[in-house]
C-alpha cells in the first residue's frame, strides 16, 4: 500500500511546519514589520501561577518575552530569620508548593551539615520513599496542567486523580496532604504507619499501569505530538551557561543528576536510571519526565524491600524531640523537650550550602548560623526561577501557540520563583 | 569539595595569576570549601577559574546575598562554582560595606547570574557594576529599602485593612 503524505497512518510524514504554509517564521517585509507588544498575564492559565510575560509579537512570530516576576513574592526568606530551626522547615516548605518535601529536605541538609548530625539509616530511607512519591506527585501535576495547556483536558484530570493517591500517603504517614511538614532536623517525624507499604506497593502497582495509559491517550496524539516536536529546542551549551538543571537539561541528552553525581541520603544504594532525551525539545521533555517518574517507582519499591530497621530519628536529644512515652518518666526528657519547644537548639556559627535533586532541577538550600537559634539567612537557590531565564531563548522566533508549549514544559512553580 | 589542602593550593593559583591581593583567604568548614575574595577581582577571579585552572569550575550554580550584621564589611555575596566533570563544588565569597556596596557582574562570564544578581541587588542593595539590567526583580521597582538586610524590620509596613485605611492615608508616602 502507497501511503499518501498526510494521511492519518502516517500521520508525521509531512512535517506539520510544512503544512503550515501561511506562517512564515522570516520577517516578513516592509510593510508587515510592526511589532506588537502583549502583556500576557499576570492572571493567565497557561502561567502556572501569577507569572507576567512581557512579549513582542511580528505577526505570529514572538520576537522577544521579558518575564517579571515577584507578584507573589511574600519574603518567606525573611520570615524564616525571625523562627527558630525547626520552625522554619514549615516556611520553607512554601515556596515550591508541589515539591515541599524536595525543600523540606534541603533546609535539613544544610542544618545538619552544620550540626554535624548523623540522619540514621532508616530515616534516611524513609525520605528517600517520600522524596520519590513527591517527585512522581509533581510530575503528575505537570503533566496535568501542561497537558492542559496544549488542550488535553482529560490528562487533567486523570493526572489529579493519580496524584491524589500519592498525596493519600502523605495523609497516612505524615497527618496532611501538602506541606507535611515529615522532614525534621536529624531525621523524620514519625515512622511509618503499619499498612503503609501495603498502600505504596499498591500505588506502585496502579502507577504502572497508568503511566503507559497516559503514553497511549498523548504518545500517539497526533495533535500532541505537533505541538511538542521541534518546538522549544535550546542547545545543551545554552541552557548549561544559563544555569539550567533537571528534566530540561537531561532532555538535551546531558546526563545531570545529583542523585547520581553527589549521592545524598542514600542514593547510592539505589538501582536507578537517568533518563535523557536525544533533541531537547519539548517533547523530549515530557518523555524525561515521565521515564523519571517510572524510575521514581523502582527507587520506592526498592527502599520498601529493604527498609533498614532502627530509630527514625537521630537519638541525640539536643536536636530532635524525646518519645512522647519518656516524657511521663524521665525528668531529663522532659527537660530536653521544655527546651526544644520553648527555645529550640542552637547552631554553631558557620554557612553551607546543601543541593539536592528537585523534580525541576537543583535545589540549593544555603544556610547562615550565627550560634543562636534561629538562623541568620536562609536562601534557597530554586530551580523555577533559575530556569525561568531560559524561557526567552526557547520561545524566541518560534510561534505564540509553541510559546504557551514551552512554558508548560518548562514547569515554572511561581512560589517558588518569586518565595 | 576539595579538601581543605586542595583549597589552599588553589588560593596559591589565584594568588600567582590574578594577583596577590585578590584573595583575602580561605576557609574550610564542614566539607565547604570556601575562597575569600577581594569584591574588586570577583570577576576576574571567577574567569580564572573558568577559563585558567587545569581542572576548572565551569559553572555557576548559585548567586547568594548575606548580611552579616554585627560584622564589617557587613554585605557578602557567594557564588557557588560547580564543576560538572568531577562533581565538585567552590564556593567564592566576597564581602563589601554597606556605604558603597560594589562588586563587578559576571552576567557575561555565566549568563545563569542574571537573575540572581538583580534578587542580591533587590535583597540587599549590591550594585553589580556591569550587568546588563540592573533592576529590582521580586520587590515593586519603586520600593524604598532592601528588606533582606538584618536591619530592615520584620513587618515593617502597615498591613492595610478596610477598618484602619482611613487611619492610615497614604501611608506609602
Amino acid at each position: 500500500m502507497t501511503e499518501q503524505p498526510g494521511s492519518m497512518t502516517e500521520p508525521l510524514s509531512v512535517p506539520y511546519r510544512e503544512r503550515e504554509r501561511s506562517v512564515t517564521m522570516e520577517p516578513m517585509g516592509e510593510e508587515h514589520d510592526e511589532l506588537l507588544t502583549i502583556n500576557i498575564g499576570p492572571h493567565h492559565p497557561a502561567t502556572h501561577g501569577v507569572l507576567r510575560l512581557l512579549t513582542t509579537l511580528e505577526g505570529e512570530i514572538v520576537r522577544d518575552v521579558k518575564p517579571i516576576i515577584g507578584y507573589v513574592h511574600t519574603g518567606i526568606e525573611k520570615s524564616c530569620e525571625d523562627q527558630q530551626y525547626w520552625k522554619v522547615i514549615p516556611f520553607v516548605e512554601r515556596m515550591d508548593y508541589l515539591s515541599y518535601y524536595f525543600n523540606a529536605m534541603a533546609f535539613c541538609m544544610a542544618v545538619e551539615r552544620l550540626l554535624d548530625e548523623e540522619v540514621p539509616e532508616r530515616a534516611q530511607w524513609l525520605r528517600v520513599i517520600h522524596l520519590e512519591l513527591n517527585r512522581v506527585a509533581s510530575h503528575l501535576f505537570w503533566i496535568a496542567t501542561g497537558a492542559l495547556d496544549i488542550g488535553a483536558i482529560t490528562m487533567l484530570w486523570w493526572g489529579c486523580r493519580d496524584r491524589d493517591l500519592a498525596l493519600d500517603l502523605f495523609e497516612m504517614s505524615g497527618g496532611q496532604r501538602f506541606h507535611t511538614r515529615y522532614f525534621q532536623v536529624g531525621g523524620v517525624v514519625e515512622d511509618i504507619p503499619p499498612g503503609f507499604e501495603e498502600m505504596t506497593r499498591a500505588f506502585i502497582k496502579t502507577m504502572r499501569t497508568r503511566i503507559p495509559q497516559y503514553l497511549s491517550l498523548l504518545d500517539r496524539n497526533e495533535i500532541w505530538l505537533q505541538r511538542t516536536k521541534g518546538t522549544g529546542i535550546v542547545p545543551m551549551e545554552d541552557l548549561l551557561a544559563l544555569g539550567v538543571t533537571g528534566p530540561l537539561l537531561r532532555a538535551t541528552g546531558h546526563p545531570w543528576d545529583l542523585r547520581k553525581a553527589t549521592p545524598y541520603s542514600g542514593y547510592e544504594n539505589f538501582d536507578f536510571k537517568v533518563p535523557v532525551g536525544t533533541v531537547g525539545d519539548n517533547y523530549d521533555r515530557f518523555r524525561v519526565r515521565v521515564e523519571e517518574m517510572l524510575e521514581s517507582l523502582k527507587i520506592i519499591e526498592q527502599a520498601l524491600d529493604g527498609l533498614p530497621e532502627g530509630p527514625y530519628i537521630t537519638p541525640n536529644r539536643k536536636v530532635a524531640l524525646p518519645p512522647r512515652h519518656e516524657l511521663a518518666t524521665s525528668m531529663e526528657a522532659l527537660i530536653h523537650h521544655f527546651k526544644l519547644v520553648t527555645e529550640g537548639f542552637r547552631v554553631p556559627p558557620g554557612e553551607t550550602y546543601a543541593a539536592i535533586e528537585s523534580p525541576r532541577g537543583e535545589l540549593g538550600c544555603y544556610v547562615l548560623a550565627d550560634g543562636s537559634a534561629k538562623p541568620a539567612r536562609v536562601h534557597m537557590r530554586d530551580p523555577s526561577f533559575v530556569n525561568l531565564q531560559a524561557l526567552p531563548v526557547m520561545a524566541r522566533d518560534h510561534l505564540l501557540a509553541d510559546f504557551i508549549a514551552c512554558v508548560a514544559m518548562l514547569d515554572p512553580i511561581l512560589g517558588g520563583v518569586d518565595r | 569539595m576539595p579538601d581543605a589542602t586542595g583549597l589552599e593550593l588553589i588560593a596559591q593559583r589565584v594568588r600567582e595569576k590574578v594577583g596577590d591581593e585578590a584573595v583575602t583567604g580561605t576557609l574550610y568548614y564542614r566539607r565547604h570549601a570556601t575562597l575569600d575574595v577581594a569584591p574588586s577581582s570577583v570577576r576576574d577571579v571567577i574567569a580564572y577559574l573558568r577559563d585558567g585552572e587545569d581542572e576548572p569550575w565551569e559553572r555557576l550554580m548559585s548567586v547568594h546575598g548575606v548580611d552579616y550584621l554585627p560584622e564589617e564589611p557587613r554585605l557578602g555575596v557567594h557564588y557557588e562554582l560547580l564543576s560538572m566533570e568531577r562533581a565538585d563544588r567552590l564556593n567564592v565569597r566576597t564581602r563589601v560595606g554597606t556605604d558603597e556596596p560594589r562588586v563587578p557582574s559576571v552576567v557575561d562570564l555565566h549568563p545563569t547570574a542574571d537573575f540572581q544578581e538583580r534578587e542580591v541587588f533587590d535583597m540587599f542593595g549590591v550594585v553589580f557594576d556591569g550587568h546588563p539590567d540592573m533592576r529590582r526583580i521580586l520587590m515593586p521597582e519603586d520600593y524604598e529599602g532592601y528588606p533582606q538586610r538584618r536591619d530592615f524590620p520584620m513587618g515593617g509596613e502597615p498591613v492595610i485593612y478596610t477598618f484602619n485605611e482611613p487611619k492610615l492615608p497614604r501611608w506609602y508616602d
